[in-house]
């Protein structure tokens, strides 16, 4: 086993240890908590979705929460239980917002679910291993907490050639890695054979600082036959960072924006390996990890192994918290954690460790003042970045220059900020100008996206407009040639009648030659009748033979004109229509001449009102029997009709009958009338009752 | 005398075959549409609602490069105002607005109350408001650019604009007090 050549890391600070604090005992295990506060979103990426509801009973490792995303990581239930609420819960933020998270009510039994491990991983494939991890729900378990099976997946361009196992752990504080690897050493061991066999690589490097001496031991006792380099690196802040972990085993630098994958090289976490020994070995998925519990306001500084969900006040009860000393709580170590502005958020997967310090360890920041360009933040940066410049571009919210002096490179370990004699918080700067500059890139996308939808609208109305106006065009060509061809249709008409009219006009010409004609030769007949001369004769035999001729003439237009349409008029019809006026005019005839008989009453009169009563009804019976032969079919209904309808009208009336009785009653009910009224009331409406079911 | 008229002759040469060439460059390259216009027009914040005055963002960009004032953009603020001043190289100028710079509203409609009537959905400018005649109305939020056109035509009022709740998502550090600002008490206090 040869030794891995070793690459100084450039820059970086050494603040002290204080690791002894908390891994001089073993993992402890904790007490199952009544509730565990399960966040739906404990990785980098999408959140995912509740697949239980309130209520359920879930058992341990089941499956509660997953997403479509394939940048996620799925949920499981640390313990089994009831889930007892769905919704905002406690978050480690620092912001302490509160964040959708599943609470289970444990019962105590920790019932398993049926889990289904592949011990034999050397005969499954690196598809089903991987598919393995994913349901696991394994993100990394280091701190960043990036879903593992992306990184695992590997892309055919881009083969891993050396995988490196993070068991640095350089932040202070924090031993959790540490304890990790001295306990489950072989579990780390499967874990890594696990991921040789999914990658390939051709070489694997365990990183431990030299801090770790009983670690570094404890791995190399478990290496066995395996060919894979422990490389115990010099202890340095922030050796343990992937870019900068993988600059001091290889001397490469990983691009600005680029992934240590385009380099060949893959960082995996101690404690992310043994999740995965875990997933395939023994089929369980992420529900506990190994957290540090420490700082001096800590009676038993310790590590545990808890459960995911875990109230991180039920954790420091355990570990002993003693209130009153307790000044900042700190999720992560003192350098790169956060503030926890609540002991009630639970533990996640990214919780690596709880730091309860005091306020003699951890004092709160002195004031901050300016910057003497002193350089001390550019020698310790890990990243080569200028931190006095970013600073005073933070301070001027200049963001082309602060992308320019790569800003995004920063990793945020704050070994700027620890060497500062300023005491001027320059992580916070560089956070808070990223999140600026990320909220711009935010909005200028969603200006973008705004900008598109409008225009397509706008495109869309006006395809829209545009199709109504040819729509609209059309109709009116269509109506503007109806109207041409009506136009064209009527004059086509009129020509028609014209020359109809002149076929009449013709005729009636002829008629009246031709009556003319005959006038003419009557006349001169009845002359020759009166004279009788020679010259009259011929005169009206002249006469005749026009008169015969215009005869003739206008027979012959009479034939060639269409015969007239035959009148509707039918014989029937027009018999009845004159009995009716002969019966009307009769019946005139009989008012008068009564009228006149009233005004002087002589007998002549009534004989004449006497036989104009008698031609009055007869022109009646007349009239009747017209129309009795006229409508035969109509008279035949008629009469149904009028019984029937007089049966109805009798039977409305008996109805109205009984409802107005009825009122009457009610009224003088109302009016407390006198008991007889009242009976004889009732009676009444009784009978009209009674009439009236008759009726029905 | 000859050594003048070569002078002449050959700048006058020179002149005309530069000439060409120009000519020739303004019909081929020539751009289309008004190239500073759809810088500011990419500057503006694309909400379309119309408050300078123009129908849109980009009549209001296309109006700055004409000349207008550039202080008319109350959701753009201060940081779309200190943008152009830099694009155009003019002194920025505080916003004209009556009620200054407003955090980012959502449009929300009050479902229980819609009466269907889409009047919304065409006055919306982006399309975020989905539903149809007779049927409840939704704003699809993430659409939403907050812009208040959406207010005004509703009938029975049933249109709230609300400010986007901070999530974790899009929560962000603050920025510290810079230094020398505060005395160590103030500090403490402050923390």
């Amino acid at each position: 086993m040869s030794t891995w050549p070793i690459h100084p890391l450039r820059g970086g600070v050494h603040p002290p240890q204080c690791k002894t604090l908390s891994n001089q005992s073993p993992i402890h295990s904790v007490p199952l908590p009544k509730q565990l506060i399960v966040p739906l979103l404990q990785h980098l990426g999408r959140s995912t979705e509740a697949l239980v509801n309130v209520g359920d009973y879930v058992l341990k490792g089941q499956l509660i929460a997953d997403s479509s995303s394939p940048i996620s990581a799925a949920v499981h239930a640390p313990s089994s239980g009831t889930v007892s609420c769905i919704g905002p819960q406690p978050y480690p933020h620092v912001s302490g917002q509160l964040l959708e998270a599943i609470v289970i009510d444990t019962d105590g039994l920790e019932t398993w679910c049926p889990l289904e491990p592949v011990p034999d991983f050397y005969a499954a494939s690196a598809t089903k291993l991987l598919d393995k991890v994913r349901q696991a729900g394994i993100s990394g378990l280091g701190g960043a907490g990036f879903p593992t099976v992306i990184k695992l997946t590997p892309k055919a361009h881009q083969p891993i050639k050396t995988l490196i196992i993070n068991g640095t752990e350089c932040e202070p504080y924090i031993t959790a890695d540490d304890l990790l690897m001295r306990e489950k050493t072989a579990q780390l061991m499967l874990g890594i054979d696990i991921l040789v066999h999914i990658l390939q690589p051709e070489h694997v490097l365990i990183a431990i600082e030299d801090n770790k001496p009983e670690a570094i031991a404890a791995v190399r006792h478990a290496l066995d036959s395996r060919r894979y380099h422990v490389v115990a690196l010099p202890t340095i802040y922030p050796s343990g960072g992937e870019r900068q972990l993988i600059q001091i085993l290889t001397g490469q630098e990983v691009p600005s924006a680029k992934l240590p994958a385009e380099l060949g090289i893959l960082c995996q976490n101690v404690g992310t390996v043994v999740a995965v020994h875990d997933a395939i070995i023994e089929g369980k998925p992420l529900i506990s990890r190994i957290t540090t519990l420490t700082g001096q306001a800590l009676q038993r500084p310790m590590n545990v192994e808890c459960l995911i969900g875990t109230p991180v006040a039920h954790l420091l009860e355990l570990a002993g918290i003693q209130q009153a000393k307790r000044g900042r709580l700190i999720a992560g170590g003192p350098m790169m954690g956060f503030t926890l502005p609540s002991a009630a958020a639970p533990i996640i997967k990214t919780s690596n460790c709880i730091l309860a310090a005091t306020d003699a360890e951890l004092p709160p920041p002195p004031p901050a003042l300016p910057c003497i360009r002193c350089g001390d933040c550019a020698e310790v940066c890990p990243a080569n970045l200028l931190p006095q410049q970013l600073h005073f571009y933070a301070l001027g919210d200049d963001h082309p220059q602060l992308q320019a002096h790569n800003l995004f490179d920063c990793i945020e370990c704050g070994a700027c900020a620890y060497v500062c004699p300023s005491s001027i918080p320059l992580v916070q700067y560089y956070r808070a100008a990223k999140a600026d500059i990320r909220e711009q890139e935010q909005k200028q996308i969603k200006a973008e996206h705004a900008k598109e939808r409008f225009e397509f609208r706008q495109e869309r109305l006006r395809l829209e407009d545009e199709r109504k106006e040819a729509e609209r065009a059309a109709r009116a060509e269509r109506l503007a040639k109806t109207k041409a061809e009506q136009a064209k249709k009527a004059t086509q008409a009129d020509a028609a009648s014209h020359k109809a009219d002149a076929a009449d006009d013709e005729l009636k010409r002829l008629k009246i030659a031709a009556s003319m004609a005959q006038v003419a030769l009557r006349k001169a007949q009845k002359q020759l009748e009166a004279h009788d001369t020679e010259a009259l004769k011929v005169q009206v035999e002249q006469l005749r033979v026009a008169a015969d001729y215009a005869k003739q003439a206008l027979e012959l237009a009479s034939a060639a004109m269409p015969a007239p349409a035959p009148a509707p008029s039918q014989p029937a019809e027009d018999e009845l229509k004159r009995v009716k006026i002969a019966a009307s005019m009769a019946q005139v005839a009989l008012r008068k001449a009564q009228k006149q008989l009233e005004a002087h009453g002589t007998d002549e009169l009534k004989v004449q009102v006497e036989q104009l009563r008698i031609s009055a009804e007869q022109a009646k019976q007349a009239l009747t029997a017209a129309t009795a032969t006229a409508t035969t079919p109509t008279v035949a209904d008629k009469p149904v009709k009028t019984e029937l309808s007089a049966a109805e009208q009798a039977l409305k009336k008996a109805k109205i009958d009984v409802a107005m009785k009825r009122a009457a009653l009610r009224k003088a009910e109302r009016n407390a009338a006198d008991p007889e009224a009242l009976a004889a009331l009732q009676a009444e409406l009784t009978h009209a009752e009674q009439s009236l079911a008759e009726l029905n | 005398m000859s050594i003048v008229f070569i002078a002449v002759t050959a700048l006058v040469a020179l002149s005309l075959i530069f000439g060409a060439i120009l000519g020739f460059a303004a019909v081929r390259f020539r751009v289309e549409g008004n190239p500073i216009a759809e810088q500011i027009n990419a500057i503006l914040p694309q909400t379309q609602c119309g408050q300078c005055g123009y129908p849109g963002c980009k009549p209001y960009a296309e109006a700055i490069a004409a000349g207008d004032k550039i202080n008319k953009c109350p959701p753009g603020g201060e940081a779309t105002i200190q943008a152009l001043a830099e694009l155009l190289d003019v002194e920025p100028e505080p916003l004209d607005a009556v009620e200054g710079e407003k955090p980012q509203m959502v449009a929300f409609i009050r479902e229980a109350e819609c009466i269907g009537c889409t009047k919304c959905i065409q006055a919306c400018p982006v399309d975020a408001i989905l539903g149809a005649a007779k049927q409840m109305h939704s704003v699809i939020a993430s659409e939403c650019t907050g812009c208040d056109l959406c207010v005004e035509p509703c009938p029975v009022d049933c249109i709230d604009m609300i400010p986007v709740a901070s999530t974790l998502q899009t929560w962000k550090w603050e920025h510290p007090l810079p230094p020398g600002t505060v005395i160590a008490t103030d500090r403490e206090s402050a923390l």
